[in-house]
């Protein structure tokens, strides 16, 4: 079987497109790489919609434990601990445990039988329940973020805005907003990184792959389980997850050259140098 | 011991006692005991890793240009990499390279390829615990590899931050040193490694939160750990059982957040210590305050 051919069978199989039965026997190096690259689709789409969705609530979070008011700050503080302070893994446990308890509590809410039964099956599924998992993690780490970021906002700026009769609202999403994303930025780079790590969890923990739908991880470990040799598809993995960090870099860079574009460019920005202290 | 008189009959308990008798089963005490093997791994990793990482940090610091492109490359190596494919990589990759040492040294009579298609063959005396070795010492093996792959992934990432650790002592400092005449080595021991920890701790506490949060891994590793026990403990049970009981996994789980909760809560609180321990006689913002206040 030519490569090509893999590729029409495998390339998508992780959203169910293609041959229905995984490789059992003779697997071949470009099964693996085309099978894992397909596996790397739920990766991507796990930290894309996580980090979109979560980067909206990190905002309030941020902005809810700066505030003065202690019934905003308090649940604010309280979330970003509860889920900066305990493993991931078992917030997935958790998740999937209080999604399957679900529909016993749907039921007695007396609507239609039906919608709630469909309703509570997706979030059993990893495509939902473990993104919304995901979702609440990657906002409480990005609200610590943004939080701190908030607090170094230069106080000058913000007495500028004053100065120039701006409203709260104005200031806010004038001033405070851009510099608090600005100075966040590097670390946000950091957090986008590890999310998209924190995906290959997904299938590890609590949620089922639906048949053997799974990410890069899944079916990387089902090549090492069946030929007994971890040191081809965990390579495979590795370059794959080292290409997308590269690319997350790349877009993560862009934005932030964005959120920069009215500093003096001519200053050289944060480039690494890497003289040797050592002569 | 009167409650463990009374757990004879489970069946006819009810209420606290029931829940006292059940808490206290065989099982349970396994499950408590692994709550110390998740210490244990902690205790073990966390100063293996730090010398791993000390090692690599001062290998990429090297004069030497093999050895500090092995230094580099471990320290960068989990950088762009998820952690868990080193967890699940690692320790097969370590198991199969002793078995395939000893396989070397022990049988060097034996001809047949290690690797068959698919299979991973040593001869019987080569394998890693013996298969006659009693079930303890494949738990022990097992523990040990677990820790062994925590130490060398978090080494690496220990050695990112001592290597920036390093590089971030002022140069003043260190030129103020050779100007005094010290070797490269007098320079390193008695300059740049005890300034280096204020400059570290920040970094390594958090290291020390992700190793704690990494920590259930070790079920994945196949360690019968507090995720084992809770997954094996909170399953549904039936009345072929002596405390049948409905799917209380999710009782469990929380059990095991509270737990981690506490643990992060307690080294927040240790880190503060430390860094004010380590801020003193530092020529940082924070030594100074410490040196004005009389300290």
């Amino acid at each position: 079987m030519s490569c090509l051919q893999t590729i029409h069978d495998y390339g998508l199989r992780s959203i169910g497109i293609g041959e229905r039965l995984l490789p059992k026997a003779d697997i071949t190096l470009c099964e693996q790489v085309v099978l894992i690259g397909s596996g790397l689709i739920w990766n991507v789409y796990f930290g894309v919609f996580a980090l979109a969705t979560g980067f909206w609530l990190a905002a309030c979070l941020a902005i809810g434990k700066n505030a003065k008011n202690p019934w905003l700050r308090r649940p604010a503080s309280g979330f970003i601990f509860l889920f900066r302070g305990s493993p991931l893994f078992i917030q997935f446990f958790i998740g999937y445990e209080l999604f399957v308890l679900l529909p016993k509590l749907g039921v007695s809410l007396d609507l239609g039988f039906v919608v709630i039964d469909a309703q509570t099956r997706w979030l059993t599924k990893a495509w939902l329940g473990a993104l919304i998992v995901l979702f609440l993690n990657t906002a409480a780490y990005t609200g610590e973020i943004f939080s701190g970021a908030l607090q170094a906002v230069p106080a000058g700026e913000s007495e500028a805005a004053d100065a120039y009769g701006m409203n709260a609202r104005q200031k806010f999403w004038r001033v405070t907003w851009p510099t608090m994303l600005r100075l966040a930025w590097p670390s946000y780079t950091n957090e986008a990184i590890f999310m998209f790590h924190a995906t290959t969890l997904v299938f590890f923990s609590g949620f089922p792959a639906w048949r053997q739908k799974g990410d890069a991880l899944y079916y990387a470990n089902y090549f090492a389980d069946k030929t007994f040799n971890p040191f081809v598809p965990y390579p495979i993995v590795a370059g794959y997850f080292i290409l997308l960090t590269l690319g997350i870099i790349g877009i993560w860079g862009l934005a932030e050259r964005y959120l920069n574009r009215h500093l003096p460019q001519n200053v050289p920005r944060r480039r690494r140098i890497r003289l040797p202290l050592w002569r | 011991m009167m409650l463990f008189e009374a757990c004879a009959a489970p069946k006819t308990l009810e209420g606290l006692i029931w829940l006292g008798c059940y808490l206290t089963t065989g099982k349970h005490m396994g499950f408590y005991f692994s709550f110390g093997t998740v210490m244990l791994l902690l205790a073990v990793t966390a100063p293996t890793a730090l010398l791993f990482g000390f090692g690599g940090a001062v290998a990429s610091r090297s004069p030497i240009a093999p050895l500090r492109w092995f230094g580099k490359t471990y320290v960068a190596m989990v950088r762009g990499v998820p952690d868990i494919v080193f967890f699940l990589f690692v320790p097969i990759a370590l198991d199969q390279g002793f078995e395939f040492l000893r396989h070397k040294t022990l049988c060097s009579d034996v001809s047949e390829p290690i690797r068959q298609g698919n299979d991973f063959v040593v001869c019987s005396i080569a394998k890693l615990p013996l298969n006659s070795d009693p079930q303890w010492m494949h738990e022990t093996y097992g523990f040990m590899l677990a820790v062994l792959s925590f130490a060398i992934v978090f080494g690496a990432f220990a050695g990112n931050t001592l290597r920036g650790a390093m590089a971030a002592v002022p140069r003043g400092q260190i030129e103020t040193a050779e100007a005094f005449g010290m070797t490269r080595a007098q320079v390193f021991w008695r300059v740049i490694v005890p300034q280096m920890w204020i400059y570290a701790i920040p970094g390594l506490s958090n290291l020390w939160m992700i190793l704690i949060k990494a920590t259930p891994l070790l079920f994945i590793l196949g360690v019968e750990d507090i995720v084992y026990w809770a997954r094996e403990l909170g399953g549904a049970k039936t009345s072929a059982f002596s405390y049948p009981h409905p799917d209380w996994r999710l009782w469990y789980y929380i059990a095991l957040l509270v737990f981690y909760l506490m643990l992060t809560r307690v080294s927040e609180i240790v880190q503060r210590h430390l860094m004010a321990r380590f801020s003193m006689g530092q020529a940082t913002v924070s030594g100074n305050d410490l040196r004005q206040a009389g300290r």
